[in-house]
């Protein structure tokens, strides 16, 4: 990704900001501009998530294109937060140490580098509790 | 609206096609199709073609008028149009011809697919193929397409006790169609052992799960059916052409382990074409991944939730089973050029409707169906066909 588009997100990346509906209460991250169920009727309000959540389910990558092949193997999940939103996101742990439903927190980690000259990408990744 | 009829069929070999460019492809597929069919291009109205990432694969874009240039098309100056949905691009291609003649804007029409590949290294393949996903909240992350498929495979065996021999059996039974189909990219026969022992890409999933990078083009022929004997002997109906679509993102789906898009233009397919699962003959349906053949097999109704891995293994979606899956030897094995895959498979059908399979025909098929998935199932792609 360029620069200028990763940066647009820094926020939500850093932080895990979301957003909220306040016409039927319903969390999403990543964020969301039209909420899907209310559409024009939505009222979203940005929202700054707990960072607790579940895994749902994973995987170990251990063949990832360029940015990520120096991380290989990385353990990789789809976590529900507890607000109720699903997001794909690394898990910070032995490949051998995850299942499913095993309870998660939020970290602020590395997660790639453009060369050894190059940005260096942050976000949110998760770890055991 | 009136009934639409498949009065010709081109397809090249599929594979690391080094000699050949982009375009050599698609004039290849497309002459094939136009001699199949015994029309001259003269006669054609329209054309649609499916193509994925040529901006990425070949630098290329305004494919749409590269196409007609090359074909000679332009003549006429015809409309020529390239549609996109990642890997279900060819089954978008096929459905917009469909309906171009269907609502009466063409009478002759051809549904072509492309993808020329391995003009670029593996790494910047892997990269493209990403961009099926959502590159700012998964392939950000580090999600690549098999371990998005890996998380549905895990979830599927936590949920009904899929097995590992299940999925490999996947994999053996296509290379084992596809060692009979001379199109084929792979026409090796493997074992289940092979697949358990292949490297790991993304767990559990291994290469061997996983379908190739390809080269290839095809194309078919579309005119109402009411013309369809002044061309031919053997028209193959379109029963149905149906499509639905769903959220990008896997995180965001409502079940990791159903493709609910599946389920829903299957649904439409079978309520327009007046039919049910059991009616169908032989089926090509999506196995990007061995564990999306099984789910694939499941949400399209030809077995119940969790039964498509013991079905598997037990041999009833091989040729001579109960419904044979994939004869081509489908993406795994035949090979998956995203953009041709969904003319591919149209062809193939049309060729076990006709009785010109051979050594992979079906006996009595009548009525065959395409399944055709973009991405991870934001949009999916499904054609009923019938003799």
């Amino acid at each position: 990704m360029t620069v200028a588009r990763f940066w647009r997100k820094i926020p939500n990346r850093y932080n895990l900001i979301g957003t909220k509906c306040e016409n039927c209460n319903t969390y999403y991250f990543p964020p969301r501009l039209v909420c899907p169920p209310c559409r024009r009727n939505g009222i979203i309000h940005e929202h700054q998530f707990e960072g607790t959540g579940t895994v749902i389910t994973f995987s170990t990558v251990y063949s990832a294109p360029e940015g990520f092949a120096e991380m290989t193997p990385y353990v990789l999940a789809i976590v529900q937060l507890d607000e109720g939103p699903r997001l794909t996101a690394q898990i910070v742990c032995d490949p051998s140490e995850i299942n499913i439903g095993m309870r998660v927190r939020s970290v602020f980690r590395k997660l790639g580098e453009e060369g050894p000259d190059g940005v260096i990408y942050y976000g949110t990744k998760f770890a055991p509790m | 609206m009136r009934d639409v009829a498949i009065i010709g069929i081109g397809c090249t070999k599929f594979g690391e096609m080094w000699h050949k460019s982009f375009r050599d492809l698609f004039i290849e597929a497309g002459i094939l199709a136009l001699e199949d069919a015994g029309i001259s291009g003269a006669q054609v109205e329209a054309l649609y073609g499916g193509n994925m990432s040529s901006g990425i694969f070949v630098e290329q874009e305004h494919v749409g008028a590269i196409i007609a240039d090359y074909s000679g098309l332009v003549s006429n100056n015809i409309p020529s149009t390239r549609v996109e949905a990642a890997c279900a691009s060819g089954g978008l291609a096929l459905r917009s011809g469909v309906i171009a003649v269907a609502s009466q804007y063409h009478d002759v029409v051809i549904s072509a697919g492309i993808e020329k590949m391995t003009d670029v290294g593996a790494e910047k393949a892997i990269d493209a193929l990403a961009s099926a996903a959502d590159r700012e909240w998964e392939a950000a992350v580090g999600a690549t397409f098999p371990s998005l498929y890996a998380m549905m495979a895990r979830a599927h065996m936590h949920e009904f006790g899929t097995t590992r021999q299940q999925l490999a059996q996947v994999a053996v039974k296509n290379h084992s169609h596809g060692a009979l189909n001379p199109r084929a990219q792979f026409r090796n026969r493997i074992t289940i052992d092979m697949v358990t022992s292949s490297p790991l890409v993304a767990d559990p999933l291994r290469l061997y799960d996983c379908s190739p990078i390809t080269d290839g083009a095809a194309a078919v022929v579309l005119v109402p059916a009411e013309r369809a004997r002044e061309f031919t002997d053997t028209p193959i109906y379109v029963k149905a052409a149906t499509q639905a679509s769903d959220t990008i993102s896997l995180h965001d789906r409502r079940s990791l382990t159903t493709i609910d898009a599946t389920v829903v233009a299957a649904h439409r397919a079978f309520k327009t074409a007046g039919l049910q699962p059991r009616d169908i003959d032989v089926a090509e349906v999506h196995d990007c991944f061995t564990i999306a053949e099984i789910m694939a097999i499941e949400d399209l109704g030809f077995f119940n939730k969790g039964a498509g891995g013991p079905a598997t293994l037990d041999g009833e979606t091989a040729i001579g089973g109960k419904i044979p899956i994939n004869t081509s030897g489908g993406l795994k094995a035949c090979g998956h050029p995203v953009g041709a895959t969904g003319i591919k498979q149209a062809v193939e059908i049309v060729e076990q409707l006709r009785g010109e399979a051979n050594k992979r025909q079906v006996d009595g098929a009548e009525i065959g169906l395409t399944h055709n998935v973009g991405g991870t199932g934001g949009t999916v792609v499904v054609h009923i066909l019938s003799r």
